[in-house]
């Protein structure tokens, strides 16, 4: 019996329980308990497998959840949700924003031996988060140069002014740095290292077998002192949602990432003193639940029937019977857990009121007609939760009843996104917004006018304001932090007026963690961190 | 020699078929809205215009419809199965790297299903409409209405997490490296639930038509001489009404090869095989096209040669029948 099954059978967890029950009585117990122990394997529960796993290239959780144990980044959050360096020491912007200076720490080796300099910065970021990266060819797109003056130097060089504080709040995510020397021939997105990532980070790549695990050893040669502690990563590739919460139950998983079970089954086991089940540690990935409406629709260009819209749903009801501890009412595009840009719930809000509802139709010129039917409306959800398909079936029969038929419209993925963001075939859509930590990473381009057609996620509603245009503008260039927080609240407030997409749900990912793991969930995007503090008591 | 030429013609018979299918769904696959391309941007949770054409272009989706049936043919006529989009590499390997599990848990399920089958459909005639027939009936009911995702997570939840006697998923056991015996043993006790999952309906088919096929072979009258001869009714029922009972269910199992390819999709994903369904799956969703066809392909020289063998059978348990015929 190899060593992962003996740490998991239940008499053991038994024992272990037992002893953290002993130590509340006796705290010299307690505090050889919170010595960090080395060893061990954890295993991760892998949902969807990507197509490459290098985060250089793809911003999603499913590559961080692998490749940022792998590969490093510039800065991350800490606790706070204040960037720190990881691979950067220090950073340094002028005044007019046009250039950040980040120096880069001493000593680094890449996996294979090689030497960690700034041309490996220089060459990720020219070619890699500016060309081919998601959301990083956005935000790196008035990068002209990355300036090498020594090895331990990387100067960014911009056309237009960029806020520091919206460079470091996105190269958490955005600012994973690849190997110039296994990456500069050929093609990036052909190259193998893709599927076999080699980095800085605390744990180095071992084996990737596709469609059951990818394996990640020990690096004995990271450069924070006595990190990482676990000797192993096992990320098992698992597609059934119930058959991943069994796995858990059975010991065989230690960790399940971003919500990836069932509702019924995250509430279940947070009843079990064996899991800690909490949305903590994963702050920086907020998303918000969306209703988008299309202009294209006449009915729908009357901002009086959106609101109409919006007011006949009872979202608090929503929340309280299906969604429950998970969720909260959202008040707008910036979710609340982004400190620095949350401008509060005062700007338009659109509680529950039937009766309003009735009126704003009714002003509108949709009074209804034949059996009680104003108009009637097709809805898209998308595939991604089983939140989506809930709350796309609370909408069409809370329309329902102001006379407003819904007909619920299913696709899988790839289908959702041609429909909705590229062939604009939808009255209603209804997905996730995910918020990115700045607004101006992938926020506003859910309402900036002149998305090109296809773009998914972005404004593809019909729908143009040149004085939310601007605000965005101004907002995605001041450098001033203070002035920008007041540009965004503006924006709020703004489309919350005009209501293009409604976001009136506010989630977090959810994480399911055994109870013997410590140092876990303690940065705001700590799932996709790289976990070199992480270990598992006995 | 008959043997060798009658594969041929079968072969030569199929080809046309095949490519029928493989024309079917790369048209079906058209219809469906969004291409590979939609897929990955669904999956990485967003990407610039530039990037999707960039990356259209990159995957030759850039072509017309008739261009990249064309091509795709003219790749196959060659027996290149093309590049897998979603997995980066030759669609060939990366079926092979799929087929052992596929086959494994396929063959263990239909054998468990033919063989149990057998006995208990032999018991059920033999007592008809008495106690055992009406259990044994009365359970493979029970088994056919039952959805395999149910059973499934049923078996994990006593015999993984509860028991804690087998493992809940997987192919193998990852923390250690077995190999020779320890390695056979540690797959084996991996596929015992899924194998069971998948082989319990597929029992309960075989059952039925073991019973049916039974009780009409035994009103025959060579039976009866056999009977009147004075052979003990063992003998009867192994030597001379078994034989000829046997024949659906010969032809039972060369049409559910077939099924089985497919309706592993759910099980594979219960127990988290690495198998031929779930790929099948994840193309679809990801449109995947080249794996998509090839799989198809795959299956469907699978089923051909099922059948041919099933022909082979028919002739060894039947002389009438001629292989040739």
């Amino acid at each position: 019996m190899d060593l992962t099954r003996l740490e998991i059978n239940r008499r053991t967890a038994l024992l272990t329980s037992a002893a953290i029950a002993a130590n509340v009585i006796n705290p010299m117990r307690a505090f050889a308990q919170d010595t960090p122990r080395k060893g061990g394997v954890f295993n991760v529960h892998y949902g969807a497998e990507q197509r490459q796993l290098n985060p250089s290239l793809q911003a999603s959780t499913g590559v961080y959840i692998i490749g940022g144990k792998i590969q490093e980044n510039l800065v991350d959050l800490d606790a706070d949700g204040k960037p720190v360096g990881v691979l950067a020491e220090s950073w340094e912007a002028t005044p007019d924003g046009k250039t950040v200076a980040f120096k880069l720490r001493k000593g680094i080796t890449w996996h294979d031996g090689k030497p960690f300099t700034s041309d490996d910065v220089a060459f990720t970021a020219m070619n890699m988060w500016k060309k081919i990266l998601n959301y990083g060819s956005t935000l790196q797109l008035f990068l002209t140069a990355v300036d090498t003056p020594d090895p331990q130097t990387a100067i960014f060089r911009y056309e237009r002014p960029m806020p520091l504080n919206l460079l470091l709040r996105a190269l958490p995510d955005l600012g994973y740095v690849s190997a110039k020397h296994l990456y500069e021939n050929g093609d990036i997105r052909q190259n193998p290292t893709n599927l076999a990532p080699v980095g800085t980070g605390p744990f180095k790549f071992v084996k990737y077998e596709r469609g059951q695990y990818i394996i990640a050893d020990r690096n004995p040669d990271y450069w924070r002192a006595n990190a990482p502690y676990l000797d192993r990563i096992v990320w098992k590739v698992i597609t059934d949602r119930a058959a991943a919460a069994a796995q858990m139950e059975a010991g065989e998983l230690h960790y399940s990432p971003f919500s990836g079970l069932t509702i019924s089954d995250m509430a279940r086991l947070g009843k079990d003193k064996r899991f800690i089940v909490s949305t903590k540690g994963n702050e920086g990935n907020a998303r918000t639940n969306t209703i988008e409406f299309n202009f294209r629709r006449k009915e729908l260009a009357d901002i009086r029937v959106r609101r109409a819209i919006a007011h006949a749903i009872n979202v608090p009801f929503f929340i309280d019977n299906f969604l429950g501890d998970f969720a909260k009412l959202g008040t707008g595009p910036i979710p609340s857990t982004s400190t620095d840009f949350y401008p509060g719930a005062d700007t338009p809000q659109y509680p529950y009121d039937k009766a309003k509802t009735v009126a704003l139709l009714n002003e509108a010129g949709y009074k209804p007609g034949a059996g009680g039917t104003r108009f009637s409306l097709r809805l898209l959800p998308a595939p991604w939760g089983e939140d989506i398909s809930l709350w796309s079936t609370f909408v069409q029969q809370s329309l329902q009843e102001v006379g407003i038929p819904v007909e619920i419209v299913r696709n899988d993925g790839g289908g959702f996104l041609k429909q909705v963001y590229d062939e604009h075939a939808f009255d209603l859509a209804t997905g996730w917004h995910q918020y990115r930590n700045d607004p101006a990473v992938s926020t506003t381009v859910w309402y900036r006018s002149g998305q090109p057609k296809g773009a998914p996620w972005t404004n593809q509603w019909g729908w143009e304001d040149k004085t939310v245009d601007k605000t965005i503008d101004d907002a995605a260039t001041e450098v001033d932090p203070v002035k920008r927080k007041a540009l965004y609240a503006e924006f709020v407030k703004e489309v919350n007026t005009e209501l293009p997409v409604w976001m009136p749900i506010e989630q977090i990912f959810v994480t399911v963690i055994t109870a013997k793991a410590r140092n876990h969930s303690n940065t705001p995007r700590w799932g996709s961190t790289s976990w070199h503090d992480l270990w598992l008591s006995a | 020699m008959r043997i060798l030429s009658l594969a041929g013609r079968r072969l030569a018979a199929s080809i046309p078929t095949l490519f029928l299918i493989l024309i079917g769904v790369f048209l079906l696959l058209q219809m469906a809205p969004g291409d590979t391309v939609d897929a990955l941007m669904a999956q990485m949770g967003g990407g610039d215009a530039a990037s999707a054409r960039e990356l259209r272009q990159f995957y030759g989706l850039d072509l017309s419809i008739p261009m990249q049936l064309a091509n795709y043919l003219w790749r196959l006529v060659r027996l290149d199965l093309g590049f897998s989009s979603i997995y980066g590499k030759p669609v060939a390997s990366v079926i092979l790297e799929r087929l052992p599990p596929t086959i494994l848990l396929m063959t263990a399920s239909l054998s468990f299903a033919f063989f149990f089958g057998l006995v208990f459909g032999v018991i059920a005639a033999r007592g008809v409409n008495r106690w055992p027939d009406t259990l044994i009936s009365t359970l493979g009911l029970i088994f056919y209405a039952t959805p395999s995702f149910w059973f499934g997570l049923m078996a994990i939840v006593v015999f993984s997490v509860y028991l804690q006697w087998l493992p809940s998923g997987g192919f193998e056991d990852i923390g250690t490296v077995q190999s020779g015996v320890w390695r056979v043993l540690d797959i084996a006790s991996h596929l015992v639930l899924p194998t069971l999952t998948l082989g319990l309906i597929f029992l309960a088919i075989y059952l039925r038509i073991m019973r049916a096929s039974m009780l009409e072979v035994l009103n025959l009258d060579f039976v009866r001489t056999a009977r009147a001869k004075g052979l003990d009714e063992t003998h009867v029922v192994t030597r001379h009404v078994l034989r000829n009972a046997l024949l659906p269910m010969v032809t039972l199992i060369g049409l559910q090869a077939g099924t089985m390819l497919g309706g592993s999709v759910v099980v594979e994903s219960v127990f988290s095989l690495p198998g031929l369904g779930r790929l099948a799956y994840e193309s679809v969703v990801q449109r995947d096209l080249n794996t998509l066809l090839g799989i198809v392909f795959v299956s469907a020289l699978l089923v051909i040669v099922v059948n041919f063998v099933v022909d082979l059978l028919y002739a060894r348990l039947d002389p009438r029948i001629q292989a040739d015929g």
